[in-house]
This record gives C-alpha cells, structure tokens and sequence, in this order.
C-alpha cells in the first residue's frame, strides 16, 4: 500500500499514525478508496475508526503520515477547510443544530457557497435579496428530495431519532461533497429504520454520485450494503476485502469473539 | 402631586415602550415607504414631546430624557452583547469595556476639537482608517501563508497596528497646526469652529470611536477567542479591569491630560441630540438585525449550537466568533460614543467591570438569543430602576433611592425562578423576524407539494 495515487482514488491514508501520549490510536493505517465506492470501515469497539475519521477531517491532527484528497495533500488542513474540499460527515452521536429550524440546519451547510458577503447582507444589496432567495429555494428543494419539506419549519430537536439521522445526512450533502463518511449511521435505529437507512444510502450515493465511507457496527448493515471492508482493531488494519471474505477471516473473528472463537465457529 | 407624578412617569414610560415597539413593527413592514414614514413619525413623536412646554412645565423633563438616552445608549450595548453571547455563545464580560473605549475616545476627539485642536479627530480617524486597511492586508498575507500559529497571526497584527498608530500620531502633528488657523480666535471664530462643524466632527467621533473599540476587540479577540468559553469570560473579566485601570490613570499613563484620570473628564460637549440617539440607534439595529438575518446569522447560531457540527458544516468557527466579538464592540463603541456626548462628564468609576454586569443581565433577561426581547429589557430596566424605583422610593426619604439596589436583584430573581428563558426566550417580533423568509417558505412548500402531487397523479 503505497501512497502513489494512480488517480482513480478520492482518498488515499499513507502510512497514518495518531498517538494521543503514548497510546497510539491509529497506528500505520493505509487506506484507499476508489471514486463511487461504498466501504466499511469495521472493528470492535476502541479500535480507532471514529479516530481515523477525525483524522481525515482535520478535528484532530495527524502524528504522523498522509492523507490525500484528490490527489492533494489534506492533513493540516482546517476542518472547515476540508469540508469545502468536498468531504462531509455525520457524526455518531447526532450532531444537529438543535435549537434551529430542519431548514437553517440546510442553509447552515450552505454558508460556505453562500455567494454573498457580510457586507451585502448589513446593506440589504440585491445580491442579498437575490441569493439568499435562491439559497432558500435550494434548501426546500433538497429538503424535498430527503422528504423532509414537511417538516422544514420544525425545530431539530423536537424530531425522532430517525427522521433526526436523516436530517444530519441531508445536511452533510448540502454541503455538495463527493466523499460522504457516515459515522455509525444506524447506531439506535429499530429493523424497519435501518431498512430505510440502508435504501436512502443506496439512493444518495447514486444520486450525488457519491464515494461513502461508513463506520458500523450493525452487520446487516455492513453486509447488506458494502461493496468492500476494512477492519481495525487495536489501530491497525488486520483485514481488507468484501463482506463474503471477512466474514471468513479468522482473524476478524478472533477480533470479535476472541481466540478460538474462529475454530469452533468454522466447524 | 407627588402621586401624580409617579403616575405620569409610569404612564409616560410606558408610552416609550409602545414607542419602541412601533418602531420595530413599522420597521418591520414590507414597503420602502411604510419604513421610512415610521422612522419619520417615530422620530416626530419624541421630538414633539421633548418640544412641548406649557409656562414652566414641561412634558418631558431633563430626567424624563436622560431615562430615554440612557435607554438608547443601553439598548446598543446590550444587543451587541446579545450577538456575542445570546448569538455566538460566547461569555462576555469586555462589552463594558469596549463601551468605555468608545466612550473615551469619542470624548477626546469633540473635547480637543472644541479646544481649538484638531489632532484628536485627525490622530483616531488616521489611525482607525489605516488601522483597518493594516489589518485587511496583514490578514490576506496570512491566508497566503497557511498554518499560522494564532500567537504569531497576533504578533503580526499587533506590530501593523501600533506602526499604524505611530504614523498616525506623526502625522497627526504634522497636520493638525495647519488647520489651527481655521479654528481662529474665541472673539473671531473661523469656519472649523461652526456649530456645523463641530455636529460633524460628532458624527464622525462616534464613527470612529466605534471603529477604535473594533480593531481593540479583534486584537483581543484574536487570541483569547480560541481560549474555550469559560475562560475566554475570565480573560474577558481582565480585559474590563484593565480598560477601567488605564482609565483611571489616563493622565500619569496614557498621557491624555484633558481625561483627568480618576477625577473624570470634564468639559465634552453636549452635542448628542434626540436626532442624533434616534440615528445611531436605528443604525445599530439595522446593523444587528441584517447580520443575524443573513447567512453568517445562521453561521453564527451554528457555532453557538455545536462548534464541532459547524466546522463540519465548512464554517470557519474561530474566525466566525471574532466576526460576531467585533461587530458586538462596534456597536458598544458607538454607544459609548452617545453616552459621552450626552452626560458632557466621564468618569472611569462609570466603567467599572461590576457596572459591566448590567448589560449582561438585560441580555440574560430579555433572553438570550432575542433582539426584540433585549431592546424590551433595556428599557424596561432603566425606566424600572432609574425611574419608577427611584422616584417612589424618594419618597420615603433621600437616602431610600439606593434601596433599589436590594429590590431589583429580588425582581431579577423572582424572574429567573418564574420565566429562565428570559423574558422573550428566543421570539423574536417585528423588524427582528425574519417574516420575508417564512412566507417564501410557505409559498415554496405551497409549490414543491403541488408538483409532488402533480407527479403522484400523472
């Protein structure tokens, strides 16, 4: 895994090494993903996938080690910065803005793109009143494609958990990205919600023409939707490859279930 | 006689508040013409009754109007404070501060310039104007060179604004003798000492005390703002003291003679007018109430909501929190600036951090996060405790007035226990609504269902 890019990878992670003291949580992590993949990243608890995520968004900085976004360098990069490069997450414990309406949370992702300055919008200039028009439009269209329109106007806090994960991924794709990672996305989710996930995951990636990294725990999930796994644990990759492979590997098992584990459930 | 009076102040304050109110709803109004004859009217209603006398009475006192200004100037400080802490989040305690500064510096720029001296005026404006465009350029260097420490991003800042400052005074003598001779002498005054002149050198006064207190809260700012939000109070609480300290030592440290220290700065001309309070205050809410209606509004709540979320989102957190500190100190600034030249006296005990508790209370009250409920807080506090309390107090005797000291915290307490939101929470009525938006929305929900049930016909 070495860190030349042939150009068909969005993201390559080189070599990448987090160490918070002496506890290294993301030791020599390599990683690519080819454009329109849909990946797994896996691994049992505090195995360091939420810190890989971290650090490809630039919230903590690297140790260590590289990471390239279209064939450019991103680590120590500002997160906002990231993000207007074109990657956008979810977080696992829910992150709304949630005193705010479903809408400005959507028009908040737009602020980037927002096309008018501060100084336009203390005078009240046409280009105010013209994008800003245009931005709501936009929001409510977008909105309209999740479904959510009919809640536009209800503030985020007061929604179900579900319609809540639904929210935070229109909103990270309003940031227009083309690398989406979904941290934990049905994590508390009951059967028929996760359904649901899994067929608006299906939908957005074709429909945004997405590449998506996703963490998850739930293996119907994972099973059901990755076209390739990577899993982790104690910080570093022990195996790579589709569902079916993994689901074979005696050292994912042995990961999840212990030593020996893997014997008996073979046989 | 004394009850009727007490009757007539009540009556009158409350005529304020409706006042205020209309202003906020004819503001709020959809045509050019509807705003601009309220902003009309508005203005006339005051003006009239300020003009109104009958022999000797008049139906709005000297106390009446000082309730009234000391409503405005609190009203600014106040809503800037609400941006900083109702809006972004942040804890500040400098907002009286910078209210200082403004004060201060305004002062010294009318008090020399009716002194025959215009250094003060040309000293701040040089600098302010050159200090901006410094900061401007430093800034885009910065951005050039990526990854800059904020310490060093400060240092750099810091250095182009004191050679700034250091240009500014030189040229400042070098020009202000030459305009001496414009002034001319007390018996033959020249044209720089018009009365017109000197309404122009005001508006310009507070202008710039305005800018001054800015560019001092972005220095602050800068680094402190990455501090998080219980420190950055603590930093700010310091920030207060020290403002107050260099005021009280303004002759022996900063070397202004004429602000006379701790003894206060006499002398400032009273030029602030009912005209000049109703301008600034409608530009300070025309100024807060565009920036929280517009994208960087919404970027603002989201810090205040989750910084984690809005760096995810693409908001530059940190550079997002020094915008809204530095509009919030504008605002106080210029505030300060009316306070100044209304009271014609300054003294630094005015500046006290304690006294700086007050616009963070009417925040508190009003609720945070509502414009409409902190202009209601502003005045109701000052009618409430400089008038209502103060005149049914005086009469149990001289001394019982400062009683309303140990009455207002028990209402404010009774307040917090009843209503914590505050009073408004976050309604916000009138101008601050953002009416436009949610009838748009409306109209655009109206549309995107007609062509989702078109579809689901076809």
């Amino acid at each position: 895994m070495a860190g030349i890019n042939t150009g068909d990878d969005i993201l390559v992670m080189t070599d990448t090494v987090k160490a918070f003291g002496g506890l290294l949580a993301v030791k020599d992590f390599n990683l690519r993903l080819p454009r329109g993949c849909l990946q797994g990243l896996i691994g049992p608890n505090g195995a360091g996938k939420t810190t890989a995520f971290n650090l490809i968004t630039g919230i903590i900085p690297l140790t260590s080690g590289s990471v390239e976004f279209k064939g450019e360098r991103i680590d120590g990069l500002e997160p906002f910065e990231v993000t207007r490069l074109g990657i956008a997450r979810t977080f696992q414990n829910i992150r709304l803005f949630s005193n705010l309406s479903v809408l400005d949370n959507v028009r908040i992702a737009y602020h980037a793109h927002a096309g008018y300055s501060l100084g336009d919008s203390i005078l009240r200039t046409r280009r105010y009143t013209q994008h800003e028009k245009e931005l709501t439009d936009k929001a409510l269209d977008f909105l309209s494609i999740f479904k959510l329109e009919d809640i536009a106007d209800e503030i985020a806090k007061n929604l179900p958990y579900g319609q809540q994960r639904r929210v935070e991924i229109a909103r990270a794709l309003a940031c227009a990205p083309s690398l989406l990672l979904l941290d934990e996305p049905a994590a508390g989710m009951n059967p028929r919600e996760i359904l649901e996930l899994m067929d608006l995951i299906h939908f957005i990636k074709g429909r945004f023409d997405l590449t998506i990294l996703l963490i998850e725990h739930q293996m119907r999930v994972v099973m059901g939707i990755c076209e390739y796994l990577t899993v982790m644990d104690f910080g570093e990759v022990i195996a790579r490859g589709t569902p079916k492979e993994i689901q074979n590997n005696e050292t994912v098992i042995e990961a999840y279930l212990g030593k020996g584990a893997g014997k008996s459930a073979a046989s | 006689m004394e009850l009727g009076y007490l009757a007539g102040t009540i009556v009158k304050m409350i005529a304020l508040v409706a006042w205020i109110y209309g202003l906020l709803w004819g503001l709020g109004r959809k045509r050019i013409w509807q705003k601009s004859a309220t902003l009309v009217l508005a203005f006339g209603v005051i003006q009239a009754v300020i003009w109104t006398r009958i022999g000797d009475f008049a139906l709005f006192s000297a106390f009446d109007q000082g309730l009234l200004f000391q409503a405005i100037t609190m009203t600014m400080v106040a809503l800037g404070l609400n941006l900083i802490y109702g809006f972004n989040g942040q804890f500040s305690l400098a907002q009286w501060g910078f209210y200082g500064i403004g004060a201060y510096c305004s002062a010294d720029i009318t008090y020399r310039w009716t002194n025959g001296d215009a250094s003060g005026l040309i000293v701040v404006g040089l600098g302010v104007i050159l200090g901006a465009l410094a900061l401007v350029g430093v800034g885009k260097l910065l951005k050039k060179k990526r990854g800059v420490p904020v310490l060093s991003a400060f240092t750099f800042y810091l250095f182009a604004l004191v050679a700034v400052g250091l240009a500014a005074v030189w040229l400042g003598s070098m020009l202000s003798p030459l305009c001496a001779p414009l002034f001319g002498t007390p018996d033959a005054p020249g044209p720089l000492a018009s009365p017109i002149a000197l309404q122009a050198v005001f508006f310009l006064s507070v202008i710039f005390a305005g800018a001054f207190a800015a560019e001092v809260s972005f220095l602050f700012g800068l680094p402190v703002l990455s501090l998080g939000s219980d420190y950055f109070g603590i930093a700010t609480l310091g920030f207060a003291i020290v403002v107050k300290t260099l005021l009280v030592n303004s002759d022996t440290i900063l070397g202004f003679k004429e602000m006379k220290g701790g003894r206060g700065m006499l002398g400032i001309p009273k030029v602030t007018s009912w005209a000049w309070a109703f301008i600034f205050l409608v530009i300070v809410i025309v100024i807060i109430r565009n920036f929280i209606r517009s994208s960087t509004g919404r970027a603002t709540l989201a810090v205040r909501e989750d910084e984690i979320a809005a760096r995810a989102m693409g908001i530059d957190v940190a550079g997002n929190k020094l915008l809204a500190f530095v509009v919030g100190s504008f605002v106080a600034g210029i505030g300060g600036a009316i306070y100044a030249h209304y009271m014609g006296f300054l003294a630094p005990a005015s500046f006290d951090f304690i006294a700086g508790f007050n616009p963070l209370i009417i925040v508190v009250f009003g609720g945070l996060g509502s414009m409409t409920g902190t202009i209601a807080a502003a005045f109701g506090w000052i009618f409430f405790l400089e008038g209502f309390l103060r005149i049914l107090l005086g009469q149990l005797g001289t001394d019982a007035p400062s009683w309303r000291f140990v009455l207002y915290p028990i209402a404010l307490l009774l307040l917090m226990l009843v209503r914590p939101q505050g009073l408004l929470g976050t309604v916000e009525w009138g101008f601050f609504r953002a009416e436009g938006a949610r009838k748009r929305l409306k109209q655009a929900l109206g549309a995107v269902q007609r062509a989702g049930a078109q579809k689901a016909g076809e």
